[in-house]
């Protein structure tokens, strides 16, 4: 198996990682960087677990190979915390009681800050439409919309209150 | 009391109970997994010594072994071992010892494990299975439950009478049937020839998979000595360690078994399913972990399975509309080893009369050995399969004589002081008003428009029972330790498996202690080395069994405290209390900080010495009551600890056009004794509410000659963020449990036992249509309203 030497910036910082060929961001992120938040659920981009930012965009990381990885940016749910402060759709899954196992959890914060990005107020069917490829068999799902929807909120809240 | 909530949190209840029982407090969990800290088995690392395992499974659903020849596989680079059942002689199972680790002389289902490989990469592993030749004699295999009663039935365990078994199965040698349950009660025949009205039905339940988002995966590590350390995704790790142990004829102390916390279990990881094969491979590469990693596909197929069952229902009912009999035949589609089919069988049995009041009734309930994957515990324990079929009858027999479906269960259903189907005298149940409160916040005997020319609506309920089905001596411990501040670290062997096990023993303990909840630290993960024993994860029995030990334990700690606090502020421990982390007296006035004097003890006056030291409390819970029932009858004084009771009433609507039934809203109503968290009993009542919408209208492990059809995400299907029912309302009853701690027994399962036939009795309600067995399918509920004439 050829082996290739990648620059990655992953959660703001750059690593120089050796891949195989055939590994995937997913492997990458779990067994060469230790970052194990990044679950791994199906290994064929059904369930979402593994979702990571790539690019600004969330991606099922199990469907990425490494090497295509080569210059890009790579963020997962370590980054989402600043300093000890929560990301909000963080604290309204906490809120919620939107976690139970929390095996899905990784994958549906990525979806969800995501989601958030690209549409700070989005409607609910928004929002099941963002968070349909990530399976959760605990919680029902309604949770984890209502805590999206008041994360939300509150990023509105807080985007008014800077403005001031 | 009650309250009535709705899915949007809501503040903390008022309660007499201590605080903070009854208060929703956050998750213990929860910080840690939104931050992707929570480690779970596959987060562990082991370095580069470790090697992958991956196992070689039988392509047919029976078949003799007659060869394996791993010569080429061992001859390839990297490849360390290949163990076949030559290295696992000895049998394993939980309730009946017929399994053996690796196929010794047969396979018996698609997936059975006939050799495993340990290789430095998973690749080589992988590549190294196809090098593994094994010669067959396919035999013919048996794919059906009620095939394999037959007396010319082919014989799946020959040695059947010769299996080790637990005294409350009962086996018949020589058939296909590891354990027959039967109750006899009353005069069945008599009843139903003078009854008003009889209905009879059968169903097919179908397989279904348990799917939690985090797939099995075991490490295994034997030191030089023959000592084993397995971590693992596991439900029980104390059934594991004595199971594996004695399966390989180790002592129980020489297997550690460490369990992170566990990414969805549902059942499928109690017991010992795939663990014993990581360490059966690590035996042979001593030193050396072994991670054994199941894919997605081997989940569906080679893990433990929803068992099928074939049902078939006869009740009556007299003029009034008073139960009268019943008379039941279950067939359970056992799988290929017994594991824990022969107990739900049990349970289906001492439950068959539903939550009612019947005098007569005869229920034969087989578990029987087939070539499909092996059958196990899931969320409910046999309870949703058996109670679809018998809660859609008992609503075709209230319609049968004109009376509203919920009054009919209302006036049946049991009440304390009940004579059960087993003659065990029903305890206090709020399983009328959890009739009346779910029928209510539907709008019961109140019929929609529908949302459109082309839908039709429906309502259904079902009422539900289920007692903890587990070994009568399922026993739990706990411990608690003070730090130097007077913070506590809780001891406990039970799983955090995502049902907010570790948040509300937490509570108990702060409570029973006087402590606030922030104090309290539980000693993860579970550690069979250093955790206090508790026998499983399952049954939803830690609320109610370890919460006792939990007390227990700490009421032993607090005791040690007011006695050394007593002795030297000279009053007796009586007159003292611990309230919010400080010792007062109610006599003296006197108050001190538990801080220092609860790891040093206290001074005697004068530098005189000192009195006390670490204070260390211990508890422990055995239900000790629960006596046998006859093997004829299935009487007996005291057959289960106690039922946890409920209902589920559901509004539906159907689409005439394609045949897709929406759930547009749900009310669940559950009497768990006590809300020891009130928010995390409504989220137990809303997730359980959405995976019995999914088994009701898309769930089916496609078995085709014994070969899983849709081993895929893609092609089983569940419930997505787009399934999910926007109303949903839970509903909390409490009628206190008289053993149980703070008055609370479990919830966990029971919500979605009643859901499947809510779901049925609705689409009745809309169409006219029985749908019988799940699922229903849109294709399913289409085709029957062509059959109908109610679409051409």
């Amino acid at each position: 198996m050829a082996h290739h030497r990648i620059s990655v910036t992953v959660n703001g910082s750059v690593e120089s990682v050796d891949v195989p060929s055939n590994m995937t961001l997913l492997t990458m992120l779990r067994e060469k960087l230790g970052l194990t938040g990044t679950k791994n659920g199906c290994t064929a981009g059904e369930c979402g677990a593994c979702t990571v930012f790539l690019n600004d965009e969330p991606v099922n990381s199990c469907l990425v190979l490494a090497v295509e990885c080569d210059g890009a940016e790579v963020r997962t749910v370590e980054s989402l915390a600043r300093k000890g402060k929560l990301d909000p759709v963080q604290q309204s899954v906490i809120d919620h009681n939107a976690v139970q196992c929390g095996f899905c959890t990784p994958g549906v914060l990525i979806s969800a800050r995501a989601l958030l990005d690209r549409n700070p107020d989005p409607s609910e069917e928004e929002i099941r439409d963002a968070l349909v490829g990530n399976l959760c068999r605990c919680t029902g799902y309604v949770r984890i919309l209502d805590a999206v929807k008041d994360a939300a909120q509150v990023g509105a809240a807080s985007e008014t209150g800077g403005s001031r | 009391m009650d309250t009535v909530e709705t899915t949007t949190p809501r503040p903390h209840q008022e309660s007499a109970a201590p605080r903070p029982v009854g208060e929703s407090v956050t998750r213990l969990d929860a910080h840690e997994k939104v931050t992707g800290e929570a480690l779970f088995a596959d987060d562990l690392q082991f370095g580069p010594n470790m090697l992958y395992a991956r196992i070689k499974r039988s392509p047919h659903p029976h078949a003799r072994i007659l060869k394996i020849d791993a010569s080429r596989a061992l001859a390839l680079p990297g490849v360390k071992t290949v163990v076949t059942g030559q290295s696992t002689p000895g049998f394993i199972g939980l309730y009946l010892k017929d399994r053996h680790i690796f196929c010794t002389d047969r396979a018996r289902f698609v997936g059975d494990p006939v050799a495993g490989v340990a290789a430095t990469t998973e690749e080589i592993a992988e590549k190294a299975l196809d090098l593994i030749d094994v010669e067959y004699e396919v035999l013919p295999p048996v794919l059906d439950p009620e095939e394999g009663v037959r007396p010319d039935a082919e014989l799946l365990h020959p040695e059947l009478g010769s299996y080790e078994v637990a005294n409350f199965i009962f086996p018949q040698p020589g058939t296909n049937i590891p354990n027959l349950f039967k109750i006899r009660k009353g005069d069945v025949d008599k009843a139903l020839s003078e009854a008003a009205a009889v209905v009879h039905h059968s169903f097919r339940v179908p397989h279904v998979q348990h799917v939690p988002i985090e797939p099995h995966v075991a490490i295994a590590k034997v030191d030089e000595r023959g000592r084993v350390t397995l971590w693992g995704s596991s439900q029980s790790p104390f059934a594991q360690r004595n199971l594996i142990a004695s399966a390989l004829g180790i002592s129980q102390a020489d297997l550690e078994v460490v369990a992170p916390y566990v990414g969805g279990g549902f059942g499928c990881k109690a017991g010992v399913s795939m663990e014993a094969l990581a360490v059966a491979i690590a035996m042979q590469v001593r030193g050396r972990p072994v991670k054994l990693r199941l894919t997605r596909e081997e989940e569906f197929y080679t893990t433990f399975v929803r068992q099928g069952l074939v049902a078939h229902f006869t009740m009556a009912c007299d003029a009034e509309g008073n139960l009268t009999a019943m008379d039941n035949k279950f067939f359970w589609d056992g799988g290929a080893y017994a594991e824990y089919g022969v107990n739900m069988t049990r349970g289906a049995g001492y439950s068959s009369s539903g939550p009612y009041d019947v005098p007569n009734v005869r229920t034969d309930s087989y578990c029987v050995y087939t070539n499909h994957p092996v059958g196990g515990p899931m969320r409910g324990f046999g309870q949703p399969e058996m109670q679809c079929g018998l809660e859609q009858c008992i609503n075709r027999l209230a319609l049968e004589i004109g009376m509203d479906p919920m009054e009919f269960r209302r006036r049946n259903c049991v009440k304390e002081g009940s004579n059960l189907v087993t003659g065990m005298k029903m305890h206090a149940t709020g399983i009328g008003e959890c009739l009346e409160k779910a029928a209510e916040a539907i709008g019961w005997g109140h019929k929609d428009p529908p949302s459109a020319p082309h839908k039709r609506r429906g309502k259904g309920i079902a009422a539900m029972w289920k007692a903890p089905a587990m070994s009568p001596n399922a026993g739990s411990s706990a411990w608690i330790e003070m730090s130097e501040d007077g913070k506590c670290t809780l001891g406990l062997g039970g799983q955090e498996i995502g049902q907010g096990t570790f948040t509300v023993m937490a509570q108990m303990a702060a409570a029973a202690l006087g402590i606030p909840y922030d104090w309290v630290r539980i000693a993860s993960p579970v550690d069979t080395k250093y955790s206090p024993y508790e026998w499983q994860t399952v049954a939803s029995r830690l609320t109610w069994s370890m919460g006792n030990a939990v007390v227990a334990a700490t009421k032993d700690a607090r005791r040690q405290i007011l006695e050394l606090v007593a002795r030297s502020w000279e009053e007796t421990p009586e007159d003292l209390d611990i309230v919010n982390g400080n010792v007062i007296s109610a006599k003296s006035g006197r108050s001190s900080s538990l801080k220092g004097l609860v790891v040093y003890g206290l001074a005697r006056p004068g530098d005189q010495g000192w009195i006390g030291g670490p204070i260390l409390g211990r508890g422990s819970f055995m239900p000790t009551y629960v006596t046998g029932l006859d093997p004829e009858t299935g009487q007996g004084e005291r057959a289960v600890v106690h039922y946890t009771t409920g209902a589920q009433a559901i509004e539906i609507e159907v689409d005439l056009e394609t045949g897709r039934v929406e759930v547009l809203r749900g009310a669940s109503a559950f009497d768990m004794g006590k809300a020891i968290n009130p928010d995390l009993v409504r989220v137990q009542m809303e997730g359980g509410l959405v995976q019995g919408i999914s088994t009701a209208l898309f769930e089916s492990l496609q078995l085709q000659d014994g070969v899983v059809r849709n081993p895929s995400f893609v092609d089983y299907r569940i419930a997505t963020s787009a399934d999910a029912p926007r109303d949903m309302q839970s509903i909390i009853v409490e009628v206190p449990q008289d053993d149980g701690p703070f008055g609370a027994r479990g919830v966990g399962e029971h919500s979605m036992v009643p859901t499947m036939p809510a779901i049925a009795n609705a689409i009745h309600d809309a169409l006219g249509i029985h749908p019988g067995a799940p699922p229903f399918t849109a294709e399913k509920v289409y085709l029957a309203m062509v059959d109908a004439g109610l679409v051409k």
